[in-house]
């Protein structure tokens, strides 16, 4: 049984399938409106989401399916003090595929050790987010026509952004990519991401403070949030949230065809001016997260 | 100073100097009734000092925890007095409930059943990460 826990479970071949199926989707949706019809889908949320749960949800109603589940532990049998493996053993007895949230890093591998249905990792802390990167790289495939030989610039939160460090893992086996890494200080990309992906791979790339001395090079723009959660300390969040806020004064010098992709939610580091921007690509790529969730489902229960 | 030899047991050989106590923690020697020597800083051609630990009793070791701690120490298995095996250790591939993860974000402090599984990741490096949560074992 197929679950999928990291991107890095996957295989390049894997993910270009994957790519490939929710294109199709794109193009003609009515092939697949029944693929799914009698299938249920459950999604475990132990912490509150909108997109991703109802980016899933969407999904799964799209393939024909069906949903059930809770969006907060306060909701489920967690608040009783039931076990993440029990949980999913139970839960296994009702759905066809879970998608998880948890708080706790590593809380779906659990989940998939016990479950006796495919899991889907939808984020669990701090760690991985494995259906954001398929996203991310959905919406850059679309936008740019190719995963290789590409600028990408990561800003904002660096440190603590999984999406970020999922997305490197991802881009970094594909040619030609080169990463251009823009945060402040205390927030810079771990050293064990540059060593042993970076490095390892023979990435080139820089490490800066200043966005607007790199915007020109860059034909992808990933911003990311400051966010409060990641925080153990109210102060240093405080600090540090407003650090990068992107404006078109600040797109001035960029490429015509810059993709600039944001995982969302946004707090203020993208200023509202810039959504009517054509190359404001966040909104899109909230679209092609639902595509690619119904890509990826349809895998995991070997639906033809 | 003179420490008897053993008939049947098990002599722990080139323990790095100062980690005995560690290797007597993690094989719990301390529930063993039998004779246990342990010897601190011996002199060593190969290794300046070292530490040996001699158990007079027949026992399963570890290999796996041992070779966690450290794959260059030699496992002796002696039999009527006379060396029978020398056991070579080897990095594992995986190890279970040997350390614990410190990660406070880790599903297992939480979940207290569950075992606390670590990955050799890279051999080179000797890293193992927690399988849950990937954070490198300390």
């Amino acid at each position: 049984m197929k679950n999928l826990m990291n991107i890095t479970d996957l295989a390049v071949e894997e993910i270009d399938e994957l790519i490939a199926v929710a294109e199709d989707i794109i193009a003609n949706p009515v092939k697949y409106r029944d693929k799914c019809r009698y299938k249920k889908l459950a999604t475990l949320f132990f912490e509150p989401s909108t997109r991703t749960r109802l980016s899933f949800e969407a999904a799964m109603l799209e393939l024909g399916g069906s949903v059930l589940g809770f969006s907060e532990a306060n909701s489920s049998s967690a608040a009783k003090g039931e076990s993440v493996a029990d949980t999913a053993r139970t839960v296994s007895c009702y759905a066809d595929i879970i998608a998880m949230r948890h708080p706790k890093e590593g809380a779906p591998l659990v989940a998939s050790m016990a479950a006796s249905v495919p899991i889907i990792n939808a984020g669990d802390g701090g760690h991985n987010h494995p259906t954001q990167t398929l996203t991310d790289l959905l919406t850059i495939k679309r936008e740019k026509g190719r995963l290789h030989n590409l600028t990408i610039g990561f800003c904002g939160d660096l440190k603590f952004g999984r999406t970020v460090h999922s997305l490197i893992e991802a881009m970094a086996r594909y040619t030609g990519i080169k990463v251009v890494l823009i945060s402040p200080d205390e927030l810079k990309l771990p050293g064990y991401l540059k060593k042993e992906t970076l490095d390892a791979k023979g990435i080139e790339y820089l490490e800066t403070t200043d966005l607007s001395a790199v915007m020109p090079e860059l034909d992808i723009l990933y911003m990311t949030r400051v966010q409060r959660e990641r925080f153990f300390n109210e102060e240093d969040y405080l600090r540090l949230k407003d650090s990068y806020i992107l404006t078109p004064s600040k797109l001035s010098n960029a490429k015509s065809d810059l993709a600039i992709l944001h995982p969302l939610p946004r707090v203020n580091e993208i200023h509202t001016s810039v959504d009517a921007d054509p190359r404001a690509c966040y909104f899109r790529q909230v679209l092609n997260g639902k595509f690619i969730r119904m890509a990826l489902i349809l895998n995991l229960l070997e639906v033809e | 100073m003179h420490i008897d030899s053993i008939k049947n047991g098990v002599v722990i050989d080139h323990i790095k100097a100062g980690k005995c106590m560690d290797i007597y923690k993690h094989l719990e020697l301390d529930k063993l009734d039998c004779t246990v020597a342990i010897i601190k800083n011996v002199s060593s051609k190969k290794m300046g000092r070292k530490d040996i630990i001699k158990i007079d009793s027949e026992m399963e070791v570890d290999l796996e925890v041992l070779g966690y701690i450290d794959p260059n120490i030699t496992v002796n298995i002696i039999k009527n007095e006379k060396l029978c095996e020398k056991k070579k250790l080897t990095l594992p591939a995986m190890i279970k409930d040997v350390v614990k993860c410190k990660n406070p974000r880790c599903i297992t402090t939480t979940e207290q059943d569950l075992p606390h599984i670590f990955k050799l990741t890279n051999a080179e490096t000797e890293t193992y990460r927690c399988i849950y949560c990937e954070s490198k074992a300390k």
